[in-house]
């Protein structure tokens, strides 16, 4: 009876049979390279099996050999359904391109109690005619929100400081709402303040219409309120204060916060990630300068480069992986962004590591005065002086018109890095993306020079520094995987 | 276990019953009359005088009075019978077998015998044979069904093998039965034809699940324990065409030496390439069919193998895929695991071992195979508290 049954190696691939399919490589160390395909997976490899990978010679005996093939980087004669399963993966990874807008930026004020050096655009000002949104503009800004074919919306309020217009505010979520009764989305709101002028009626605005909040901690008191001075220079406690009356009434997961790194930040990582935990969150998002608004005008951006921050998240990045070690659930949320780039075959939302750019199409923001930019960085920009990227007014054009406007389709045809020199070519193209304005606002055109990107070295370094965490620590390994969102 | 056939039935009237039939039994008080021309209705004691209009009667007791005709005798090992049941009944063989039973969630049609595997660890070794007088009685049975049965299981050999007829079976299920689930336990190669999944997903049956079987992320490997090249690319074509028409499918690995040390692998190939799928089923080795023969190249403790069982079930619930663990006793299963057991084995061929005796959670347990006799694990230990 056994004879009948065939041993393994009738199954096994003829050595030598295997064809390669698309993936690019890159230097990751000294010693290693990583490859990485069209739907992210990746294999580090010394520069010896990737060549004898490459010139066909591997053995299908090898541990390499094996993985490789699970993850679709070869075919060969035992097997040919790879290159289905990568089209299937490479269309679950682009997905959220046919769902197209999700993210609606409203801008109801221009008018801010705060005056944050880095800050890229609000105003000292009292005067509520000239830098708040209209109801009327807010109306339109609703009908262009709804004319998104994405079955989710999500409705964020900025500034200024927007709770300066929380009425504006409620009249915008309850007609949202009443028209969500007959679109039935899946419709979020969140609220982009400093917390100042919060108030108990607010919060119980906020709670019976699940409305999250999002708020700025920079780090410790000291470092707070020297990076965002407020009239009565105490706006660290401000915040806490804030946060702690939203966790009352909300609950604890509906205030997020975010920082900021500036050169006073940079050697007091570990204190940033520890006011974090102490403040009872779960999480950091560690962000860079950006090179827009008045953070260009006081040079507060050329302040440290992308290999000082780079540093800077390095450390930032041991010490959460260590804090977990110890027990303490923490993560950084743009690590985990690009982790679930990395370990899962979905894609994320995030704005700026979209091909083609996010701008305009992964999020949109409409200007307190009705004009409509593609990003939030945009139309900083345009209160700098520069409306290259205005995409059009809320009174003036239809849906279509501002989708379509040159001021939108030239950056995002120009800056697709599928096309784009060196980028192309880049193993880490999978996990990155296109940002027309940081390259516009730093070399004037979208596409940008690569070699000269602050933003290229800035993701680079990023993605490398992962790579290796999970190729060579194990445990940080199970720990990065854990802040994966699937 | 069980016996869900006997040889020894006697006639103790006439017979007008041709060649093999199925028939429903009926009970006094107990649904009878439903259908009555093509019901038994059994008789427990030796005195009653049997009403009139039945197709036939079956006697657990030699009655004391003439039967009438199509009058049987059972033998006691069948006393579980009880109205709604469906059986077949062969007179001229004195052979009848049970086909379905009203009372127990297990309820399986086997299609065909015929099978493109020959799957080194196969419970039901397949056979080359015509059997498609197996399709015509499961037609003939699905409308003697009780509308409010939970659930239905379709299996073989390789109930696709049968083409067209296999979407008529569903079909019937789905008129007949609307509100029964049905299982189906295939290999997914016919589904490689993207018209077959299609003319499964039109019927729109409203619970219709495929568990198709994958043994490994690698295809030599999969190939070999099904013995069969090219098994794994059809395999992952069919359960991509099923999910791209909408049918549910559920992807079943059975753990033995061969799978063993590949399940976390296993896993990540699945909650990178196949997320889409609707569950995972991870399961225990059952000692029955080709088993037996290739029981040195199979047998692992499932001790043993808890390290990797517990790493694949991490991985697969990380990744939010459903996934559940059968045929695995409490006592082997790291503690980690129990919250994904389910009690899976059939109600006929459920047993534990001498070792079980005085445990406290035979209730929750998995239980064994009545097959396990053969070989199981060595660390079978009674929960006492």
């Amino acid at each position: 009876m056994a004879s009948v049954f065939k041993e393994e190696d009738q199954f096994e691939p003829v050595t030598g049979s295997y064809k390669l399919l698309p993936f690019r490589f890159s230097r990751l160390d000294d010693k290693r390279y990583v490859a990485v395909n069209e739907c992210g997976e990746h294999q580090v490899l010394r520069p010896l099996d990737l060549e004898t990978f490459v010139r066909g010679k591997l053995s299908p005996h090898v541990e390499h050999y094996t993985l490789l093939k699970a993850k679709h980087f070869l075919s060969d004669s035992s097997s040919q359904i790879g290159p289905d399963l990568l089209t299937l993966k490479v269309r679950t990874k682009r997905d959220r391109i046919a769902n197209f807008t999700s993210l609606h930026m409203f801008v109801v004020t221009l008018r801010c109690n705060h005056s944050c050096l880095y800050c890229q655009v609000s105003r000292q000002s009292e005067d509520r005619i000239a830098f708040d949104m209209t109801e009327e503009m807010a109306d339109r800004a609703l009908d262009f929100t709804f004319k998104s074919p994405s079955p989710a919306i999500k409705i964020e309020f900025q500034g200024g400081e927007s709770l300066l217009n929380f009425p504006l505010i409620r009249h915008i979520v309850l007609a949202a709402e009443t028209r969500n009764l007959t679109e039935k989305r899946d419709l979020a709101f969140v609220i982009a303040t400093n917390l100042s002028p919060v108030t108990d009626e607010i919060l119980e605005f906020c709670r019976e219409h699940n409305i999250y909040l999002s708020t700025s901690l920079d780090g410790p008191e000291d470092l707070h309120n020297g990076n965002r001075p407020n009239p009565t220079r105490d706006s660290y406690a401000v915040t806490i204060e804030g946060i702690n009356r939203a966790r009352a009434i909300l609950g604890e997961d509906k205030i997020s916060a975010l920082m900021t790194t500036t050169k006073a930040s940079l050697p007091r990582i570990t204190e940033i990630v520890d006011e974090y935990v102490k403040q009872g969150f779960h999480g950091i998002f560690l962000r860079n300068l950006s090179p827009y608004g008045f953070a260009i005008k006081t040079r507060y951006y050329g302040q440290y480069d992308s290999e000082e921050w780079l540093s800077f998240y390095r450390k930032g990045l041991d010490y959460i992986i260590e804090l977990n070690k110890q027990g303490i659930r923490f993560s950084e949320y743009y690590t985990a962004l690009i982790l679930r780039k990395m370990l899962t075959p979905y894609g994320t939302g995030f704005v700026n590591l979209q091909s083609p750019a996010g701008v305009g199409i992964a999020g949109i923001i409409f200007n307190y005065n009705g004009e409509v930019y593609p990003s939030d960085e945009a139309r900083m920009k345009a209160e700098m002086g520069d409306k290259v990227f205005c995409m059009g007014h809320l009174l003036k054009n239809t849906y279509e018109d501002i989708m379509l406007s040159p001021a939108l389709l030239t950056p995002l045809e120009e800056s697709i890095p599928e096309s784009a020199p060196m980028c192309e070519e880049c193993a880490f193209l999978p996990y990155c993306g296109a940002d027309p304005d940081y390259h516009y606002a730093t070399q004037g055109d979208f596409l940008g020079h690569k070699a000269l990107s602050g933003f290229c070295k800035k993701n680079m370094g990023v993605f490398r520094y992962i790579i290796r965490k999970l190729a060579d620590d194990p445990d940080a390994r199970r720990i990065l995987e854990s802040w994966v969102a699937w | 276990m069980l016996s869900l056939s006997s040889n020894g039935i006697a006639a103790l009237a006439n017979v007008t019953e041709e060649g093999s039939v199925v028939r429903r039994l009926a009970e006094a008080g107990a649904g009878a009359g439903w259908r009555p021309d093509c019901e038994y209705l059994v008789i427990r004691d030796n005195e009653s005088i049997p009403p009139t209009g039945f197709r036939g009667y079956f006697y657990f007791a030699r009655p004391s009075h003439q039967p009438p005709s199509n009058s049987f005798l059972l033998d006691s090992s069948l006393n579980y019978l009880q109205a709604g049941d469906v059986v077949r009944l062969t007179p001229s063989r004195n052979a009848l077998r049970t086909l379905y039973r009203k009372n127990s969630p297990h309820n399986f049609f086997l299609m065909t015998e015929r099978c493109n595997h020959y799957c080194l660890m196969c419970s039901q070794p397949p056979k080359p044979n015509d059997d498609s007088y197996l399709v015509d009685e499961i037609l003939n049975i699905i409308p003697l069904i009780d509308p409010a049965t939970r659930s239905i299981g379709l299996t073989g050999g390789e109930p696709t093998i049968v083409g067209q007829r296999f979407i008529d079976v569903c079909q019937s299920l789905k008129t007949f039965l609307p509100s029964t689930a049905v299982h189906v336990l295939s290999n997914g190669r016919t589904f490689k034809d993207l018209n077959f999944a299609k003319s499964l997903a039109e019927l729109a049956h409203p619970d219709l699940m495929v568990g198709i079987p994958l043994y490994s992320h690698l295809s030599s490997r999969h190939d070999y324990v099904v013995q069969s090249a090219g098994a794994y690319d059809e395999t992952i074509r069919g359960i991509i065409n099923l999910k791209s028409v909408g049918v549910r499918v559920e992807v079943r690995v059975v753990i033995h030496k061969l799978t063993y040390e590949g399940l976390a692998a296993l896993a990540d190939f699945l909650r990178r390439n196949l997320t889409f799928c609707d569950q995972v089923v991870l399961m225990g080795l059952e000692m029955t069919g080709f088993t037996k023969f290739n029981l040195e190249k199979l047998w692992i403790d499932p001790k043993d193998y808890q390290p990797y069982l517990r790493t694949a079930v991490e991985r697969l619930a990380e990744a939010k895929m459903p996934v559940w663990i059968y045929n695995h006793q409490l006592c082997v299963l790291d503690p980690a695991l129990i919250p994904f057991s389910r009690r899976s084995i059939s109600d006929w061929k459920n047993e534990y071992m001498p070792e079980c005796n005085g445990c406290s959670r035979t209730g929750e347990c998995g239980g064994f195979f009545s097959s396990a006799k053969r070989r199981y694990s060595d660390h079978i230990t009674p929960f006492t508290n």
